[in-house]
């Protein structure tokens, strides 16, 4: 072990992006303001603010983005002259970009707003204010003709901002006000059309599912607060609700192990419902009542990628109360787990294509927590980057299918089939999509996927592994069903080109979907040609911008083709080395030195896991850790050559079984589930969503609150009538002897009394009334003159 | 001293306008001798304000010259109304307010 302490002096480079990034949430925000006040008299009804809007957040994360990776290179640079040759370090910790500034205060303590800019936080801000762009302009098309077409566009911004405020906050006050900034817009836009009643019960469900979670939130930040505060400002000069600070608490070996195991647990139960995990999942499939672009908004980059965020920014937290090194089995891969099997199999029997995207989601953010909860935390951040553009292609695709194929109907088994000749272009990319959601070696899904599953199997979770391997047989399976029931085969209703006559009909047929129709005002019914044919192009080129970054995306962390390939490890991921305390006070602006000390690296390779540093060996005094060490797989092509086949496995047998079932009818297949015992229940099982609504509403909620409501009714009728009838009894009595006496005798007794009082004193005074102002003037200044005298009197 | 005598002055005055008020039948007189207490008014005050050596108290004898324009300006208005009105100014004659 080569025990050698270095300082080296590093100019980590910083800019104007970087040092401003926090404009980049203000923006949107500012447009939000600007669109609902002038947003109507606009030309194009406040829309062009908000793609402008988000368009220049996009630029603005971009050249942060760049400059943060100037300020990583100059640092690794730095360091690496520093290394004496041969002894292998820790990566290096570049200090993120923080500013922090006073919003309110109470009682002498500070509540700051500001920025933390890493490179989690830089992901993070690019992906969502690209994808926000794109949505943003497909929204133009897929919405024209609303009634609501402002209003849709300036929550949808304020929705954006409310993301990108969260990413950047410094603390866990602006997290939580951007986290629930996303829960009001969420409720506001997934009841757009809120006159069908469907639709505005899924808004409460979402919004107050979610709210449950929330609860964990609070808690869990105020446990954190009272544990850490003392810690952080006797060290760092910070407060309890620093971000960096609580990591470094986390890290410090100091912090109680208690506070850090209850506060991650209540953490992450607002993880579990913001992002849709088992069991609060219910609320997501249901949001699809939503148009679809906000669909694609929230399931692909913000609202429900914000429970993971959440845990990858405060991962030490997690690390450590989880004990996530240490275990092969916790609470975080657990739910991970659970979620991605269930979903994935809730997944099959869906008839909505939006449905099946939804529950898509919610497995893939099974996997993006139980690879967090395995250790495997770039992988998951990674999964996060490149899921967010397959799955917004996958539900823009989708949009665009019943915007233009199917006649507004979302249900694939009554009105889609055979799409694929009539929109090519869409069928190209939701199978693109497809495939890299699915994971199929060079697109995006298998870059991260693949080590999501590989890392979970090498930090020990091995059960977990093969419930990963099984979730990808199950989403390729699930995919190629709704692609081959949306594009292949037969053409079915709306995309053979039968319609509706009433959309009530359509209504009645299917009462389990909630479907984007029924707009009142609806410029689509006039089509001259109703059959299915392509979008157009607002639609199709976010289309293909997207499905050409799910072709792409993986590349930009490609582990299978060496360290060069890298970048996400090398930009992304913070580093797990001891940091001097005194570097923490950065100067405010332009370049800061910072001093970095890697103290006593052992020599270790990449295959073994590091036998010092963070969160193994707690730091000496005067040092902190803001991240622990992670090992990473090595990358082994017999390993993704498992998975690989597992995948096309399924994307081949599911294929077969379409083919047989759907459109060939196969006499064995069809009507299975009805004949044997075991899948009619699983099937019925699945149907029912396994009954977590149920519970939900049937059970938890009828014992709770019908109890209250029944005990609350028994105390109405018997105590508070009884009050109020005896009240009225007495009181009637009471004001029975108050009349006679009081009234008849005193009060009026009194009221005469005065009359005649005041006509005698005016009479008594009518001769001052002279009328003459002399006289006035003389009672006036006599009345001076007693009162100066008085006075003078009073003061000698 | 300097400042006692001043101060003798506005009493003198203030007790002259005080006569004027209530033994004057002619409503012009009444007004000037009106005048004449606001001006042992500020004359006091300029009085207190040398011996007290602050500029406070000549501000305020500004301000009181002010107020005491537009006091006269609508005193004679008023005048002017009721001579037209009556074609007389004299205090005694304008009794309506007698209870």
């Amino acid at each position: 072990m080569l025990a050698q302490e270095m300082t080296s002096e590093v100019v980590a480079s910083s800019g104007w992006f970087l040092e401003h990034a926090w404009l980049i949430p203000v923006i949107p925000a500012i447009a939000f303001v600007l669109i609902i006040f002038f947003g109507k008299k606009m030309p194009m009804k406040g829309s062009e603010l908000g793609v402008l809007s988000m368009l220049s957040s996009l630029v603005f994360s971009g050249g942060a983005a760049w400059q943060w990776i100037q300020r990583v290179n100059s640092v690794v640079d730095g360091a690496h002259e520093a290394v004496v040759e041969g002894a292998h370090h820790a990566a290096p910790y570049v200090q993120p970009v923080i500013h922090e500034w006073t919003w309110w205060q109470s009682g002498g303590f500070h509540f700051g707003i500001g920025q933390h800019i890493d490179g989690l936080a830089l992901t993070l801000l690019v992906v969502v204010a690209f994808i926000s762009s794109l949505v943003q302009i497909y929204s133009l098309e897929y919405l024209r003709g609303d009634r609501r077409y402002t209003h849709f566009f300036a929550a949808l911004t304020l929705f954006s901002a409310g993301m990108l405020c969260m990413v950047l906050a410094p603390n866990m006050v602006q997290l939580i006000l951007g986290w629930e900034i996303m829960g009001l817009c969420s409720f506001m836009l997934i009841g757009h059309w809120w006159e069908e009643e469907a639709n505005s019960r899924a808004a409460l469900k979402a919004f107050f599912t979610v709210r449950v979670g929330d609860m964990g939130l609070l808690i869990g930040t105020a446990i954190l607060f009272f544990s850490a505060n003392n810690w952080t400002q006797k060290n760092l000069g910070v407060s309890g609700f620093n971000i960096s600070g609580l990591s470094a608490w986390a890290m410090s070996g100091e912090a109680s192990h208690s506070a850090l195991t209850w506060g991650a647990v209540a953490l992450f139960i607002a993880c579990i419902g913001k992002s849709g995990q088992f069991p609060l999942h219910t609320w997501l499939p249901d949001a699809m009542a939503g148009p679809t672009p906000v669909s694609s908004l929230l399931h692909s980059s913000t609202m429900v990628v914000a429970g993971v965020f959440l845990v990858a920014r405060l991962y030490p937290i997690f690390w450590e109360g989880m004990k996530i090194g240490d275990t092969n089995i916790n609470f975080i891969v657990l739910i991970g787990g659970i979620t991605i099997v269930i979903a994935a199999l809730l997944a099959f029997v869906q008839h909505d294509i939006k449905k099946v995207l939804a529950y898509s989601t919610v497995s893939q953010l099974g996997y993006m927590m139980m690879g967090l909860g395995a250790g495997a935390w770039l992988p998951a951040v990674f999964h996060i980057f490149t899921h967010a553009f397959f799955k917004a292609c996958l539900f823009l695709s989708a949009g665009s299918v019943s915007h233009s194929g199917s006649h507004h109907s979302f249900d694939m088994k009554k009105d889609m089939g055979g799409l694929a000749k009539k929109m090519p272009i869409t069928a190209t990319t939701w199978i693109i999509s497809t495939l890299a959601l699915a994971g199929v070696f060079p697109l995006a899904g298998f870059f991260s996927k693949d080590e999501i599953i590989d890392n979970v199997g090498h930090n020990g979770y091995n059960a977990f592994m093969i419930v990963g391997l099984t979730g990808a047989f199950l989403t390729a399976a699930y995919m190629t069903r709704a692609t081959y029931l949306t594009f292949f085969g037969e053409a079915r209703g709306a995309a053979a080109g039968i319609h509706h006559d009433e959309h009530d009909e359509h209504a009645v047929v299917d009462t389990h979907t909630s479907h984007d129709t029924h707009v009142a005002v609806d410029p689509h019914d006039v089509h001259t040609d109703h059959g299915p044919h392509e979008s157009p192009k607002l639609i199709t080129v976010p289309l293909m911008i997207l499905a050409a970054l799910a072709l792409t995306a993986g590349l930009s962390n490609a582990t299978p083709f060496g360290e060069s390939w890298e970048r996400f490890k090398k930009y992304v991921e913070p580093g797990s080395e001891y940091v001097m305390v005194g570097s923490e006070m950065a100067p405010e602006h332009g370049a800061e030195v910072v001093e970095i000390s890697a103290v006593s690296m052992s020599v270790t390779s990449e295959e073994e896991v590091a036998e010092e540093g963070c969160a193994v060996v707690a730091p000496e005094a005067g040092m902190v850790c803001y991240f622990p060490t992670i090992s990473h797989a090595p990358f082994k092509w017999s390993k993704a050559a498992l998975s690989l086949i597992i995948v096309a496995f399924g994307l081949v047998s599911s294929w077969l079984f379409c083919v047989q079932y759907y459109t060939r009818r196969n006499k064995r297949l069809v009507g299975l589930t009805e004949r044997n015992k075991v899948l009619r229940g699983g099937y019925t099982f699945l149907w029912n969503k396994c009954y977590l609504d149920e519970l939900y509403e049937k059970v938890i909620v009828h014992s709770i609150a019908h109890p209250i409501a029944k005990a609350a009714y028994w105390a109405n009728q018997n105590i508070l009538d009884g009050i109020v009838n005896g009240a009225g009894k007495v009181s009637r009595r009471v004001a029975g002897w108050v009349y006679r006496n009081i009234d008849q005798r005193v009060v009026d007794g009194a009221v005469n009394g005065s009359g005649a009082a005041a006509r005698g004193t005016g009479g008594a005074l009518r001769p001052v009334q002279s009328g003459k102002v002399n006289q006035y003037g003389a009672l006036l200044f006599s009345a001076a003159a007693i009162g100066a005298l008085i006075l003078v009197i009073i003061n000698t | 001293m300097l400042t006692t005598q001043f101060l003798l002055l506005g009493a003198v005055l203030f007790c002259i306008g005080v006569y004027g008020v209530l033994a004057r039948k002619n409503a012009v007189m009444v007004l000037m001798s009106i005048e004449l207490i606001l001006n042992s008014v500020n004359i006091n005050l300029l009085a207190f304000s040398v011996r007290h050596g602050s500029v406070d108290g000549n501000t305020f004898a500004l301000y009181v010259i002010a107020i005491a324009a537009a006091e006269v300006g609508v005193g004679l208005a008023m005048v002017l109304l009721i001579y037209r009105n009556r074609r007389t100014i004299a205090l005694d004659d304008l009794s309506e307010m007698k209870g």
